[in-house]
């Protein structure tokens, strides 16, 4: 029978399956932070049991660590969160890379760029965006903390299987429409609940012809669209990405696998429980207006108002929305001023990411209102960019050049966007209070949230680029 | 884990939609060790004005809404961040159930690893339950046994559970234990896969 790449990794690692429970799932990679992890060790010592599979198990510091002068962590609570991780990870003998390691990064930036993310591997992290992984086609999900213990202590996990729901993009993407516009058009059309429920396969000619980094991109929000995990169906693409990683297969043994990677693919007429389709060529570059992630809309367009909604529960969160964000139904949307600009976060901090965004900042200044940082996904990918002068770029325009770290995407460490401030950002989240108590967050894309910082407000990139220093003169 | 039980409490309503787990619990109670004594940061944002004043429009600050052991919420309640902060708080302030129309995945397994029963119900029957709820005294008796839920006054409703859940639920079973009874099947899994 015709298989999706969901159920071929399913079965493959189904320890345990009995009639009436859920199936005991075989976790390959298990990756591990400061902070949703020092009570899962503390549970472990509590009962005396120890890590099953510590070679298995990755550990990094991104969340709460400081971008700038990232050496001296000043808030003692965070501080004593960052020991504990060292102290776990040298007590269970599990490989971290912390402040002082040139492999240091966000958890689902170094994952991939290290070539621990493989196709087919089950993945699991203390954290929603491990979906990003999925671009590999491998299943990756975010767990609790209850589950980190779980795995931590068993290398397993009980899964009940979700159902499967096939998204097809099909056609050519316009001049200076990204990644992250497709994701955010996406859950834009369906909403934020499309997912919930299901493990989502994003197929079509336009996931085919994006890049990895591009797939990480759309994979990474899968959550915000409310499935369990979404994936890619490995190709060409994949393993020329994973090719020469530090940690992944070489030589002949890659070889091998790639054979393997390629019979993971979803076989043609296997069967999806719904499906749902998604122009590429109808979308154009995306701002969220709003405080979750569906509430955004095309450049061209303005902010809605609550009478545009139909159902009463609805009205009422837009009028919500609306009054945080302290936005007039009817105000285009290139006519919202910006205060500052954060370039960065596992959605959006990879080093096409950065290149875009230098394009379109090359020779020209942030404007004077505007306070912008670019905080690269790892302490690599700032190293290739500084090596390709990107950071000069930035600099000399104005913006902050940061060492890696979740930093402003969830202001639980010093990089915080003041409360009534707002902000052009390329990450993933734009809830009350996410960036900062009562900071304002647009979702962009990288070139969208560069040009933002430039012009002072939001502009149509693809205007922006044609017409090149136009803004700039103004 | 405490076994489940029988228990008729006190309801409160938070008629919002999409409540994420960044408001249940802002990220900068985020950074400590401990397990417990997140209660006081729940719905931090929300309960709170920027001088730590109660606000007194906030619906779990009502007078109605006080000594509230149940929650009755909102579609897709618990969405974003797989923080399990968020049931954590919820259950140290007193909340051993939640019922709404559905839930976010990782928050949903979060609440049940942690002995809180979530509940599904068509939002017809939820809207009703929130009408019902904003009577001062009124009591609701959640039976897990019986996968009911009634007020004594003539509302009465079934809902789905999963039988694994139920059964771990009610018995306060700690789940790595369990799955410790299945370490041959696991050795066996990682000796014929190649894993290791």
């Amino acid at each position: 029978m015709a298989k999706t790449i969901i159920d071929k990794i399913w079965e493959k690692h189904t320890v345990v399956k009995e009639e009436g429970k859920p199936d005991l799932l075989y976790i390959d990679l298990h990756l591990l932070h400061e902070v949703t992890s020092p009570q899962a060790f503390e549970g472990l010592r509590e009962k005396n049991r120890t890590v099953r599979r510590p070679e298995l198990c990755f550990a990094t510091m991104d969340h709460a660590i400081p971008t700038a002068n990232r050496m001296v962590i000043q808030d003692s609570i965070a501080k004593k969160q960052v020991e504990t991780l060292e102290k776990n990870c040298r007590e269970f003998g599990i490989r971290l890379q912390d402040l002082n390691s040139e492999d240091q990064g966000i958890v689902h930036v170094i994952g991939p760029e290290l070539g621990l993310t493989l196709p087919g591997k089950t993945i699991v992290c203390g954290d929603s965006h491990t979906s990003t992984h999925g671009a590999f086609g491998a299943l990756a999900f975010g767990i609790g903390t209850s589950e980190v213990e779980h795995v931590l202590a068993t290398q397993t996990l009980w899964q009940s299987k979700p159902k499967s729901l096939q998204v097809r993009i099909s056609g050519k993407l316009g001049f200076g429409v990204t990644a992250k516009d497709i994701i955010l058009a996406l859950i834009a059309k369906y909403g934020v609940g499309l997912g919930t429920g299901y493990i989502i396969e994003f197929t079509g000619d336009t996931i085919r012809s994006l890049t990895m980094e591009e797939r990480m991109t759309i994979c990474n929000m899968s959550i915000e669209a409310g499935a369990k995990a979404g994936l890619i169906s490995p190709d060409e693409v994949t393993f020329d990405y994973i090719k020469g990683r530090k940690y992944a297969p070489h030589g002949t043994e890659f070889e091998q696998k790639v054979e393997e990677w390629k019979a993971l693919a979803t076989d043609s007429g296997a069967v999806y429980d719904k499906t749902l389709e998604l122009n590429a060529q109808e979308i154009e570059p995306m701002i969220t207006w709003g405080t979750n992630p569906s509430m955004g809309v095309g450049v061209s367009q303005s902010v809605p108002s609550p009478g545009q909604f139909e159902s009463e529960s609805d009205q009422k969160a837009v009028g919500q929305a609306l009054t945080y964000m302290g936005l007039e139904a009817g105000t285009e949307m290139t006519d919202i001023e910006i205060d500052r600009v954060f370039i960065g976060s596992c959605t959006n901090s990879r080093i096409s990411d950065l290149r875009a965004a230098a394009k379109i900042v090359q020779g020209k200044k942030v404007h004077p209102r505007v306070t912008a940082i670019v905080v690269p996904g790892s302490q690599r990918v700032k190293r290739l960019a500084e090596q390709e002068g990107l950071d000069r770029i930035f600099i000399e325009a104005g913006f902050e050049w940061r060492d890696s770290g979740c930093s402003m995407c969830l202001g639980m460490n010093p990089d915080i966007v003041p409360s009534g401030e707002r902000c052009a950002s390329t990450s993933n989240r734009n809830f009350e209070g996410r960036q900062g108590k009562g900071a304002r967050t647009h979702l962009v894309s990288p070139p969208m949230a560069a040009a933002a910082a430039v012009s002072g407000k939001f502009v149509d990139v693809r205007t922006f680029e044609e017409r090149g220093a136009y803004y700039a003169e103004v | 884990m405490r076994k489940f039980k029988t228990f008729t409490g006190k309801p409160a309503v938070l008629d919002r939609v999409n409540v994420d787990t960044d408001q249940i619990i802002p990220k900068q109670f985020l950074k400590r060790i401990e397990k417990s004594g997140y209660g006081q940061f729940l719905f931090f944002d929300w309960r709170f004005d920027d001088q730590g004043k109660e606000n007194k429009e906030f619906e779990l600050n009502k007078p109605q809404a006080q000594g509230a052991n149940i929650l009755v919420t909102g579609p897709n309640f618990g969405c974003g961040s797989s923080r399990e902060h968020a049931p954590w708080a919820l259950k140290d302030y007193g909340i051993d159930c939640i019922i709404a129309p559905s839930f976010a995945d990782i928050f949903y397994n979060n609440c049940l690893k942690n002995g809180i029963l979530v509940i599904k119900l068509p939002e017809e029957v939820i809207k009703d339950l929130m009408q019902r709820a904003n009577a001062s005294d009124y009591q609701l008796t959640v039976n897990l046994s019986e996968q009911e839920i009634s007020d004594g006054q003539g509302f009465n409703y079934p809902f789905d559970f999963d039988p694994y859940w139920k059964e771990m639920l009610m018995n306060g079973w700690d789940e790595i234990s369990l799955t410790l009874k299945h370490e041959d099947a696991i050795l066996r899994y990682e000796e014929t896969s190649g894993v290791l």
